[in-house]
């Protein structure tokens, strides 16, 4: 192991870096070398997408009738008294 | 020890007064230059535009920092400021953003005069955390490698999102301190950019992704000891 390459603790940390496309150019090659050669932190990898992605899908709420009526009183109580 | 660790393997990331991100995103899109008009003009339709927009998220991330029954009453109250600054809006952000600020500014107001406990502080919470627990690196021979793995998931996303699994994920989301659990719910459930995120919560690029990543990483985690869990079951 030479001193320049990652470490597994040290992907572990710049996964969102990596993603986010905000890592120099030196270290998102020594990234995608790590992960090329790395079953665990490429599983790792893999597993962090899926995490984003089935977050993504959680923001499905709708907001409750009575809390939508209640705002628009308040925008009508602004409107007319100003 | 943790702070050196992240600090020389992180150079330049500090917690400390980074300054908030200024990368020019800020001015309103069309649409809401729209409605900007039609709010000041008393529109009601435009408004409830708005509100279909934005509602739900407000009520979501208002609630947090405060429990159900207040989150609704610090959505109305951003409303009102809203309202009322409407005239002094300058445009300098997008509308989207200049109201998630007003919003989170209210929820922490609102929170430390609840809680009568020190206000809340913890925007840089969580900053030197470690994305996965360190006794996984154990190897004598090659320290710093996984010694204890993740093994793949080989489940399909639909059974995932089904059931239990969908429980965890949201219980580990309610668990994170409200720095990170506001970040990732800006971020990953509504699908903003880093920077609308940033000029939302007034906070630089970095912390910005600091927060993302150990949300995150915890969020992963818990997946993780579900699926394990299932697996040994």
């Amino acid at each position: 192991m030479s001193v320049t390459e990652l470490t597994c603790q040290e992907i572990v940390e710049l996964v969102t870096e990596y993603l986010e496309g905000t890592l120099s150019p030196l270290d998102h090659e020594r990234f995608e070398r790590h992960i090329a050669m790395c079953d665990g932190c490429s599983t790792y990898l893999d597993q962090f997408r899926d995490t984003i992605r089935l977050t993504g899908r959680l923001g499905e709420d709708d907001l409750p009738a009575q809390a939508r009526s209640e705002f628009l009183a308040a925008f009508r109580e602004w409107r007319d008294g100003d | 020890m943790l702070e050196n660790w992240v600090r020389d393997r992180f150079p330049g990331r500090t917690t400390a007064g980074g300054a908030i991100a200024s990368k020019h995103l800020g001015r309103p899109t069309e649409e809401e230059t729209g409605l900007l008009e039609g709010l000041r003009a008393g529109d009601e339709a435009a408004f409830e535009r708005l509100v279909d927009l934005y509602g739900a998220l407000m009520l979501r991330v208002a609630r947090i920092y405060v429990g159900l029954g207040v989150a609704e009453e610090v959505v109305q109250e951003t409303w009102l400021k809203a309202f009322r600054a409407l005239g002094a809006f300058e445009g300098r952000s997008s509308l989207k953003t200049w109201l998630f600020r007003i919003l989170t500014n209210t929820a922490k107001d609102r929170r430390a005069r609840e809680a009568r406990s020190a206000p809340f502080s913890s925007l840089d919470d969580g900053l030197y955390e470690r994305s996965a627990a360190a006794d996984r690196f154990l190897d004598p021979e090659r320290p710093g490698w996984w010694s204890d793995p993740p093994r793949p998931w080989d489940v399909p996303h639909d059974s995932l999102l089904a059931g239990e699994a969908r429980e965890r994920l949201i219980a580990a989301i309610e668990q994170l301190p409200q720095a990170q659990r506001t970040v990732i719910t800006l971020r990953d459930i509504a699908g903003w950019s880093a920077s609308e995120t940033c000029h939302a919560l007034e906070i630089s690029e970095s912390n910005q992704r600091v927060l993302l990543h150990r949300a995150r990483s915890k969020v992963r985690r818990a997946l993780e000891d579900y699926l394990d869990e299932e697996r040994e079951g």
